[in-house]
């Protein structure tokens, strides 16, 4: 058992998923509980993860190994390090509360739906903890079809589409990905003779960097679209708008993590030279930077309120793909707690999304206002929902983006001023949403009886501001996960970062010389701003 | 025992000899037995026999081979060789003839034509077959092009009562017999500067020519219109669509992958063989063929509404990428085709079947809103085509995608990286329109309350090809190394 807890994590909801088929169609009550109790013994199963991470050993841990496809050289190769232990404990938190989240929303074809939403968790899980490049591709491309059955059968109006152009946009990325994935297979082959997916050999390789440039923008197409960075981001607010709630939390939170994520596990180790290129980090960077005041500026002028937090996603991913290509541990792991935090508070601001569209059906913030009168828990988990995703000291989108804003402007001053700017214009329409919609007096007569949150609708939110207010007052845990992973990538795409931090030391600047050092400075400045804040 | 004859020369036919002796029987047993709707089951049953009976003398074949060590058994002085490549594709259509036999007998009861000649005609196909994938003679190859054309010529218009039917008959074998002609003018040339029919000998006397020797460009640009009309490549795919469209729908089934994989077959072995050494002259070709092939396929499919219309434009577009490989050349390109037309087979077939299935009472079901809600009637067919369709599309895990990888990868190792790029972009492409069915299956308001036809044939049929394109994708291993043995040299 305990050798293969990581593809018991894996394939939980997939067995789920095939005793699910055996439950006869017209059984909805027993479909959503075996639904809900899969996906809740999903994350049960991920616990363990957790305790037996051990957070002091750098590289990669419960790995397993078996051969699969001989032939090509292709494994089932699978392990995780702290970034992606996160994202896998992201996925089987969210994906049970999306599951939860969707007892009343979903009465059509139920059995169908959970069907999907349980393929769906594994093939995330599976982009996650896959060491083996050919593995993670086909656990990437699964995840498309359910998500476009989720949009397409049980979407808005336009949901077809919206399905059609989020399952073409990511397909058309990642099958260029596959030529830059190939390009890797065919030199390993040609430099040693032996062909294989597995990424630990795959950076021995010896690449000139105008080959490494063509690799990168060839992961660049499938993993930008993905997250999505600007201009790649339009199939985004139209997937979202039309998705059901929970296939826009599971679409906020876990998908577009598989972009960034790619970034950090794959482009950057596997194409160094090409990564640290001036020009590509420019280019990154200045798409980030428009990114995050494009997304920012658009969500102020929304009239939608679903489409508001879909356009405030690409801002807060652009902060994410800012973080990582400042190419220093802080803007790395900021980014990666960054992505955890946008699973977690745009995760809880669709979900506020769906408990009014189930009671009112529309999602014009014009409809609304003054709800604070007739639903004040609603009201209070909105607050903390929306203070924790515009960067609230002691809720956790502070962290990440302090964190980035440090990294950015470890790297240079006018990143960090522009994505200052876009925190600004985030505070800005996250609290005028709010305005909008909780505050003042009632003004339409339809929403005077509208009922407050029910204790099923409450718990799902109560985990995720345990979470949000855990990482907000005391992140150090999350930041000693990241260290080594971080660490270790830093050094392979600079190898000379920590050497240099070292001459710093002994001159002015004043650069710790470990970065555990670094890190617990961190996290106590972290709490003195915090504090400070208050 | 004479140099014409040896007891092996026997042994190497005996599939082609069995086809055609039941294709015989059928004939003679349809013409002696009283008309009885319970003689075309019988008649059914007797092919079926005779394709397994086939499939043993290939079996032996197969050990025999194994046994002694010798990769290849050459009969009638190197004009039949039978080798492992041989031997694949003579899978292949095993396999693609069974499925269509099993899946005709309910599809021919509703349309109304079930006739004895139809079984006789897929053995006769499938006998001529056999030769375009083992022959090594510029004449027995020929022999068994036309064998198997005249068969589909015959079989494409076999719904007599149906206009649709004639005309993509008639349509078929005019162009058929034209581009024949090229192809005969092509092989008059290498016979010409080679002197003797024989593969071997032509492929030396190419190789001792120039390859900007006006003649033999002649040759290698004949030749290849003859091979690409067959494939249906793009300049000369416009029998395709039609001739899809209007066969009955087993036939159409059949046509696009039996026919296509013995059309494969043969381009290899004549590309591969005696026209190896010109390879910078046809190369560029090709390339452009190809590109034009994925496009016209893919483009034109996107606004079809008719499913048939719709699967012959996708199988255009195959063909493009099946090209690629033979562009790129080496090895893995060219096990790329192999393995592509495997799965094609598996994938292909199986979509068919449940076009096949449409076509019940009173609905011809060829319209892309026959299959609206299909997923509310029958949910197994729904899912089942789902599958087939990624598959098609090239998704993993369904072993379309192991099609795709090859071809990309052997693209990739031969630097031709414009080719992968544009090659990649229409998988997208193809996704929106095979995900125009599936939208119509699984969004689609419910059309028709009738259900669609099911049988036990159509049920075995769906049953081996959905179970076998999802164990490919899945576990892919054996397939890898069966085709990886059975490259040609």
């Amino acid at each position: 058992m305990d050798q293969h807890l990581l593809s018991i994590v894996v394939f939980t909801p997939l067995a789920g998923f095939v005793i699910l088929l055996l439950i006869p169609g017209s059984q909805k009550g027993l479909i959503k509980l075996w639904a809900n109790l899969t996906a809740f013994a999903g994350f049960l199963v991920s616990l363990p993860l957790v305790t037996r991470f051990d957070r002091q050993a750098g590289g990669f841990q419960m790995v397993e190994r078996a051969d699969w496809i001989p032939t090509l050289g292709a494994k089932y190769l699978i392990g995780i390090d702290g970034i992606s232990l996160l994202l896998v404990m992201l996925t089987t938190v969210i994906g049970f509360l999306a599951i939860l989240s969707s007892w009343n929303a979903i009465e059509d074809r139920v059995k169908e739906y959970y069907a999907m939403f349980l393929i769906m968790q594994t093939a995330m899980i599976g982009v996650f903890v896959s060491l083996d490049f050919f593995l993670f591709y086909v656990f990437w491309e699964l995840v498309l079809v359910p998500m476009y059955f989720i949009i397409g059968v049980w979407g808005g109006p336009r949901k077809l589409y919206a399905a059609i152009k989020f399952f073409l946009y990511t397909l058309a990325g990642s099958v260029l990905m596959l030529l830059g994935i190939l390009t890797l297979y065919f030199r390993y082959h040609t430099q040693f003779g032996t062909y294989t997916f597995e990424i630990a050999d795959l950076m021995k390789i010896d690449m000139p960097l105008g080959m490494q440039q063509w690799v990168f923008w060839a992961f660049f197409l499938g993993f930008a679209i993905k997250v999505p960075m600007f201009p790649f981001h339009t199939w985004l607010p139209d997937a979202h708008v039309e998705a059901p709630t929970a296939g826009s939390v599971i679409l906020a939170s876990v998908l577009l993590k598989m972009g960034t994520y790619g970034f950090i596990r794959f482009s950057l180790p596997l194409v160094p030279k090409a990564s640290v290129d001036i020009k590509i980090v420019q280019i990154l960077a200045v798409l980030s930077i428009i990114g995050i005041i494009y997304g920012a500026l658009v969500s102020l002028m929304q009239q939608d309120w679903k489409k508001l937090v879909a356009y405030s996603s690409v801002s807060h991913l652009g902060f994410c793909t800012l973080g990582i290509f400042a190419l220093n541990p802080n803007g790395i792991a900021g980014s990666v707690i960054q992505q955890i935090n946008h699973g977690i508070s745009t995760g809880m601001l669709f979900l506020i999304i769906g408990v009014v569209y189930e009671r009112r059906h529309t999602r014009e913030i014009a409809e609304y206002g003054g709800l604070a009168h007739v639903m004040p828990k609603y009201a209070v988990v909105f607050a903390i929902a929306m203070l924790s995703s515009a960067g609230l000291p002691l809720l956790n989108g502070f962290v990440g983006e302090f964190t980035i804003l440090q990294g950015a402007f470890e790297r240079s001053w006018v990143w960090a001023a522009f994505a200052v700017m876009g925190v600004i214009l985030g505070a800005a329409y996250l609290l005028w949403l709010y305005q909008r919609t909780m505050l003042g007096q009632i003004t339409n007569a339809r929403n005077l009886h509208l009922p407050d949150l029910t204790p099923r609708e409450f718990a799902v939110f109560v985990p995720l501001i345990i979470w949000a207010i855990w990482i907000g007052v005391y992140p150090k845990p999350y930041f000693e996960i990241l260290e080594k992973p971080v660490q270790q990538l830093v050094e392979r795409i600079r190898p000379d970062y920590y050497q240099g931090a070292v001459k710093a030391q002994a001159g002015v600047r004043g650069r710790p010389l470990s970065s555990s050092q670094a890190d617990g400075d961190r996290a106590r400045a972290i709490t003195v701003h915090a504090g400070a804040a208050q | 025992m004479s140099q014409f004859y040896t007891p092996f020369d026997h042994f190497a036919l005996m599939p082609a000899i069995i086809l055609a002796l039941f294709g015989c029987a059928i004939l003679l047993f349809d013409f002696l037995l009283p008309p009885d709707p319970k003689q075309c089951k019988l008649l059914m049953l007797l092919t079926v026999v005779g394709l397994v009976i086939s499939g043993i003398g290939l079996w032996r074949q197969q050990t025999f081979l194994a046994a002694s060590g010798n990769d290849v058994l050459i009969a009638f002085n190197g004009a039949l060789t039978i080798d492992r490549f041989a031997l694949f594709f003579n899978w292949v259509f095993e396999i693609a003839s069974l499925i269509v036999v099993i899946v005709s007998y309910k599809y021919l009861d509703i349309e109304g034509e079930h006739h004895g000649e139809y079984y006789s005609l897929i053995l006769f196909a499938q006998c001529g077959m056999f030769f375009l994938a083992a022959g090594t003679d510029l004449v027995t190859l020929f022999i068994g092009l036309e064998l198997m054309a005249l068969c589909f010529y015959v079989m494409v218009g076999f719904l007599r009562g149906e206009k649709r039917s004639n005309e993509a008959a008639i349509k078929y074998l005019l162009l058929g017999a034209f581009s024949s002609g090229f192809l005969v003018y092509g092989f008059s040339i290498l016979y010409g500067l080679a002197g003797s029919t024989r593969l071997k000998d032509v492929e030396a006397a190419i190789a001792a020519l120039d390859t900007w020797n006006p003649v033999v460009f002649l040759a290698v640009a004949t030749t290849s219109v003859g091979l690409l009309f067959k494939i249906s490549a793009v300049p000369f795919h416009m029998w395709a669509p039609d001739a899809y469209e209007g066969a009955p729908t087993t036939i159409t089934a059949y046509l696009s992958v039996a026919s296509k994989a013995a059309s494969f077959a043969f381009l290899l072995r004549i590309f591969l063989g005696p026209l190896a050494s010109a390879r910078d002259a046809w190369q560029p070709l090709l390339a452009a063929v190809a590109i034009a092939t994925m496009t016209i396929g893919n483009l034109a499919a996107v606004s079809q509404s008719n499913i048939k219309r719709l699967l012959a434009y996708s199988s255009i577009s195959h063909a493009g990428y099946m090209l690629l490989g033979l562009i790129a050349g080496n090895d893995t390109g060219i096990q790329g085709i192999m393995v592509y037309i495997l799965v094609y087979a598996f994938m292909n077939l199986g979509a068919f079947t449940v076009v096949i299935a449409m076509r019940r009472k009173g609905i011809i079901g060829e319209d892309l809103d026959d299959m609206a809600g299909l997923m509310y009637t029958s949910p197994g067919y729904a899912v089942l085509m789902l599958v087939f369709l990624l598959s098609l599309a090239g998704i993993p895990p369904t072993a379309g995608f192991l099609g795709k990888y090859y071809i990309f990868l052997s693209l990739i190792q031969t630097h031709h990286y414009v080719l992968a790029v544009i090659a990649t972009l229409y998988v997208a492409v193809a996704l929106y329109y095979y995900f125009r069915i599936v939208k119509t299956m699984f969004v689609g308001e419910l059309a028709e309350k009738t259900a669609p036809a099911t049988s036990f044939g159509l049920r075995l049929a769906l049953g081996i090809t959905g179970l076998l394109t999802l164990a490919i994708g899945i576990y892919p291993e054996p397939i890898l190394r069966m085709t990886q043995g059975s490259i040609l040299k």
